[in-house]
């Protein structure tokens, strides 16, 4: 049993008006299998939890600990992290001039696994996958996200979650941007890498919308850098109605003690 | 990304700057481009100084037997394939076709007109179904002068490859005709020995309707600097320039481009692309672009990119635009210099991609998309894998 381990994990920034704390103190465990709904407003800390745990040099950890099974997470390069089975599908990602999408996929998964897919049956998987994220074949000739629409991008993200089959995965609000349609396939293959490899999935999002389609088993709410509530689904049925307020006015203004790390 | 960068659309009307030589009392200074001084005579030039706008990013000591020596200008060996479709001779200087694209505007390139015998003649006169690639490898070390007219008749296609290697002191000419409706893909591919001199001016022509690709490669030499020009002289007349250029320590990589428009409705792109590794790497791209009263319509816009991949280097990166009439579709530079981008890097990492492997594929990334668009697989090919063998000594 995988489980992905972050205690009291501070975090900082620089910025031009000098160091910012974003994270004071985060306590979230993730076992194998299950799938954690991060929410919370704008600005409370969400995606730089997501960077910090795939290794951004711009995320500088103050004080805390990450570990995969007991391994040392902040030890380990960006790379490293990911061959030890974390993956960031992200909000906005990168575009690479001159490396088409099959050339950097079987480079990732080359790099994964430490050898090179075989050629045929890698095609086939590849061609099969996109077929499920409804992609076009014409897709892997492309520069990686190079003139990719909002939900190509996100298409684009989920693909290598399927392709190189990570223990863990951190989805940085892949729901936003996406039209109706574009989310159900999305999180379609998000369950469906859920399904078939035991996934922990930490889904990072601003609105309840996606919740519909991927059900968590666990939601925490994000106030100011740290998890001020804590609950089942029931808990993003009530965000629902209530939107963020009541943890802004309770949460930010005098900060109790958060609610305590769970299981 | 970008240390230097400007990205400008050069509004309707107004001027680019365009930098001319320092004024002097005996002569006018150059205010555009237009007014250029042309010659096919080495010694109505004046004496190199290194200190001119056309000389002083070149290291001009290094290349002064080019400039003013004596310079061979017999025929040398050549080698190339029968393509239905292409002819390759040598003609006398007295041939017409001889001087019917352009003339020299400086005094090597005027030294390689004065000197040389017979020119090498390409043409093309249909379509041609594969590449008209003629490679030259034993030039040798004695300074030279070459001339050579690529000439495309009206509607032919084709793709021309003038492949250079080996050891070379060279000062050239080469012209590019394109008659009416043509389609002529020129690629000049530079993979010269580590010492080689080569200094080149290539003039293009560009016909009714006709387009032109041209594409500069500079992967090996000690000095290179390859100039390309393309007239884009009548109606609908459009020129594509694209260049890729990889510099070691050492090593001294130019290229100046320019394109005159000078007829309605007539369309050019620049894209330049270069990397630079290692102490005393130097890269130098200046574009120009002049749009002249005749050319109403005219669509154009230029771009350089540098990636310095290690301390020690410098590129320079110069875009001018002149713009003589406000009836244009659009007209716009962009030049940027800088580093690794982190984002990338931080991209393909996450995906359990080693540091190494990802600045190697950025590298390749960046300059490969020039060579994506020459539109020959096999050649294509080629040049990544001499693109691979460059970054072998990046880390």
């Amino acid at each position: 049993m995988s489980t992905l381990k972050i205690a009291g994990l501070k975090v900082s920034i620089e910025t031009d008006q000098g160091t910012k704390h974003i994270l004071k103190g985060v306590d979230l465990t993730i076992n194998e299998g299950e799938v954690h709904a991060v929410m919370g407003p704008n600005g409370s800390g969400k995606s730089t939890l997501a960077y910090t745990i795939a290794g951004h040099p711009r995320y500088k950890v103050e004080g805390g600990s990450i570990t995969l099974d007991g391994e040392d997470v902040l030890a380990m390069s960006v790379d490293a992290r990911a061959r030890a089975g974390l993956f960031l599908a992200m909000q906005y990602p990168v575009e690479i001039p001159g490396v088409t999408v099959s050339n950097f996929l079987r480079t990732a998964k080359t790099s994964i696994d430490g050898a090179a897919p075989a050629i045929r049956g890698w095609a086939t998987t590849v061609r099969d996958s996109m077929k499920n994220l409804r992609m076009d074949a014409e897709f892997a000739t492309r520069n990686v996200n190079e003139g990719f629409s909002g939900g190509e991008k996100k298409r684009h993200e989920i693909l290598q979650l399927e392709l190189l089959k990570p223990k863990f995965a951190v989805l940085d609000e892949t729901d936003s941007g996406l039209d109706v349609d574009a989310l159900k396939i999305v999180s379609e293959g998000v369950n469906r890498a859920h399904g078939t490899t035991g996934l922990g999935i930490l889904l990072i999002t601003h609105y309840t919308r996606i919740l519909r389609y991927i059900k968590p088993d666990f939601v925490h709410v994000f106030v100011d850098g740290r998890v001020a509530e804590e609950g089942g689904p029931e808990l993003a049925d009530r965000l629902e109605d209530e939107g963020y307020d009541r943890f802004l006015v309770d949460g930010v203004t005098d900060t109790p003690e958060p609610a305590g790390a769970q299981a | 990304m970008a240390v230097v960068s400007t990205d400008a659309a050069e509004r309707l009307g107004i001027r680019a700057h365009s930098d001319g030589p320092a004024a002097s009392p005996s002569r006018i200074p150059v205010q555009s481009r237009a007014e250029r001084f042309s010659s096919f005579e080495h010694d109505d030039f004046p004496e190199v100084t290194g200190f001119e706008a056309e000389w002083k990013l070149t290291p001009v000591d290094r290349i002064r037997s080019l400039i003013d020596g004596e310079l061979d200008g017999s025929p040398y060996p050549i080698r190339y394939p029968e393509v239905e479709g292409a002819s390759v001779e040598w003609l006398p200087r007295s041939d017409a076709r001889v001087g019917s694209a352009g003339a020299p505007e400086e005094r090597a390139s005027a030294n390689a007109w004065t000197s040389f015998e017979h020119a090498l003649h390409i043409g093309i006169d249909g379509a041609i179904e594969t590449a008209m690639t003629v490679t030259r490898g034993e030039l040798g070390d004695t300074p030279r002068a070459a001339h050579t007219i690529v000439t495309a008749a009206p509607n032919s296609r084709g793709l021309v490859v003038l492949d250079s290697q080996g050891g070379a002191a060279l000062s050239e000419n080469v012209e590019i005709v394109l008659g009416e409706g043509a389609q002529l893909t020129v690629v000049s591919l530079q993979e010269w020995d580590g010492s080689a001199l080569h200094l080149a001016s290539h003039f293009a022509r560009v016909g009714r309707n006709a387009r032109l690709r041209h594409f500069v490669v500079s992967l090996g030499g000690s000095v290179v600097r390859v100039n390309p020009s393309a007239h884009l002289a009548e109606e609908g007349a459009e020129a594509e320039l694209f260049g890729v250029y990889f510099a070691d320590a050492g090593q001294h990589l130019e290229q100046r481009v320019f394109v005159h428009h000078d007829a309605p409705h007539s369309r050019s792109r620049v894209t330049y692309k270069g990397a630079l590794n290692g102490d005393g790497a130097r890269t130098v791209w200046v574009g120009d672009v002049l749009i002249a009263p005749s050319a109403p319509g005219t669509d154009s816009y230029e771009q350089n990119r540098n990636l310095v991949l290690s301390e020690g280097t410098r590129a320079d990166s110069i875009p001018n635009l002149e713009i003589e009439t406000g009836d244009i579709v659009g007209a716009g530079h962009a030049s940027a210099t800088g580093r690794f981008d982190d984002e990338q890097l931080f991209y393909l990492q996450s995906r359990g991609i080693t540091e190494d492997e990802a600045r190697r594929l950025v590298v390749l990334g960046f300059l490969s998309e020039i060579v994506q668009k020459i539109g020959e697989p096999a050649l294509e090919a080629r040049l990544l894998s001499a693109l691979e063998d460059e970054l072998g000594a990046v880390r």
